[in-house]
């Protein structure tokens, strides 16, 4: 939930279109393309609308303009898709915490603010066009040990399967992870071990994931360098800009996980 | 490549490189400073001499020597090789970044104040220990390191790199201790107040301590 200023809430009720703003927003017609900043002034913006739907004016009057609008990313715009992905005034979705790009208002801006957009910044994530970039490589590190492959038949009946209730707690905050890459882009080592991490941890808390524990571990952090993330400095950063406040103990988890599997295994 | 060197030089193995020698470095800045303390006994050097002698004649410890000189290269080593890889990680800069909203300033800049301290003990050993060493490999005989220490610190400059040193050392702490633990998977609610009491209380104490030799030594406390 993105928090309410009361004050500034109370100012803007039934006065709709009146912030000002000016834009700087990062263009790239496709990944080969030196991109660069482009200057736009966007009037009647109301501070009710979402970031994207800001967006949406904004592409909206360059299209009246005869312009090509900004690609940008979006799918759910609920806040659970992962698909938003802006960098905004220097901060992965923007200035709140635990929110993504969709869920961000521009109430969370001033009248007048000059506000600064780029894309998700990594090696491992190519720019596609404008502020799309190409998150793929999360796609390959799931498939390389991100699920359990026994076929389990239908879903059980409820507690069939005894599980503790703080490991479910664990593993469900551990899946509350949407792939953003918010963690990635925030890392100043473009570092993606708050993702994997999590995916690691969601399957190793809970009793499916036992038989492929330690090769799952072992096979995504392979994945996961293969693909050009940087290492973990124990920043926070990733962590403090999660929209789904993904905890730094799925890192810890994750270490012990890959060195544990790595010493112990019978995979070489 | 073998497992095991596939599992050192994957990120996950470097930072468990990084973590083990940290570790291992500052059980030597416990050693250091408990032994370099003995100058405020303000004796004329006697206890201060009594055990630097042991520490640079004992053979068990000078065997372990050989280990901290390993421990020194792989942590330099590995911080360099991993600044590299994190940097190509991220080949396109932000344009604009407001990384102090998420993150504290040092916890980013382990690789300069690493470089910091390293710049500092190349003087720091070209003062004292590779003189000491290269002396007792030719002659045999150990040079007075206490009356060295009294000499070299009645210049202010070298006071001031001193200084600067600690102060370096102080920040290099204050996030390595924690992010060993963190690295080595070491993260439980019930361990994390002590990790982090602790690593503070080290990051402050042992720098400080250090700081105070040169400049008690300049202003004339320690004789």
């Amino acid at each position: 939930m993105p928090r309410l200023k009361v004050e500034s809430d109370i100012k803007n009720i039934g006065m709709e279109g009146n912030m000002s703003l000016s834009l700087k927003v990062w263009r790239q017609s496709n990944k080969d393309a030196a991109g660069g900043f482009e200057n736009y002034k966007l009037d009647h913006v109301s501070p009710d609308m979402s970031f994207l739907e800001m967006f949406d004016v904004l592409n909206e009057q360059l299209i009246e303009e005869g312009k090509e609008p900004v690609s940008f990313d979006h799918d759910c715009r609920e806040g659970i898709c992962g698909a938003c992905s802006m960098y905004i005034n220097g901060r992965p979705h923007g200035p709140l915490r635990g929110v993504t790009t969709c869920q961000l208002h521009m109430r969370s801006f001033k009248d007048g603010d000059t506000i600064v957009v780029e894309p998700w910044r990594a090696q491992a994530f190519p720019v596609i066009k404008d502020l799309v970039v190409d998150r793929d490589a999360f796609d390959r590190v799931i498939s390389a040990g991100g699920f359990v492959s026994v076929n389990t038949g239908n879903a059980q009946d409820a507690n069939a399967l005894p599980i503790a209730k703080e490991a479910a707690d664990d593993a469900f905050a551990a899946a509350a992870c949407i792939g953003c890459g918010a963690c990635v882009a925030a890392c100043k080592n473009a570092s993606a071990m708050l993702f994997v991490s999590a995916k690691i941890s969601q399957l190793a808390l809970l009793p499916q994931g036992q038989a492929e524990r330690s090769i799952r571990a072992e096979k995504m952090v392979a994945q996961m360098d293969a693909e050009g993330f940087g290492a973990c400095t124990n920043t926070g950063a990733c962590s403090a800009e999660c929209p789904k406040e993904i905890s730094l103990e799925n890192i810890a988890r994750m270490n012990r996980e890959y060195i544990g599997a790595k010493f112990s295994s019978s995979a070489v | 490549m073998s497992w095991f060197s596939q599992t050192l030089t994957s990120s996950i193995g470097k930072k468990l490189l990084m973590a083990l020698t940290g570790l291992f470095l500052i059980s030597f800045l416990v050693i250091h400073a408990t032994i370099n303390a003995m100058i405020f006994y303000n004796d004329g050097g006697e206890t201060f001499s009594h055990w630097g002698h042991f520490m640079g004649t004992n053979p068990i410890i000078r065997t372990l020597e050989i280990g901290l000189v390993a421990g020194f290269i792989i942590h330099i080593a590995d911080g360099l090789l991993l600044w590299k890889n994190n940097r190509d990680a991220r080949p396109v800069k932000y344009a604009v970044n407001n990384a102090a909203a998420n993150s504290t300033w040092y916890s980013r800049s382990m690789g300069l104040l690493g470089t910091l301290l390293l710049i500092f003990l190349v003087i720091h050993t070209s003062h004292f220990w590779i003189p000491n060493r290269s002396n007792q490999f030719v002659t045999g005989e150990e040079l007075n390191l206490y009356q060295m220490m009294l000499d070299i610190f009645q210049n202010p400059v070298v006071v001031l790199i001193y200084v600067l040193g600690c102060i370096s050392l102080f920040w290099h702490l204050l996030h390595g201790f924690k992010s060993a633990f963190q690295s080595l998977g070491l993260n439980h609610v019930k361990y994390n107040g002590a990790i982090s009491f602790v690593g503070t209380a080290f990051s402050i104490i042992v720098p400080l301590l250090f700081a105070l030799m040169p400049i008690s030594i300049y202003l004339g406390w320690v004789k």
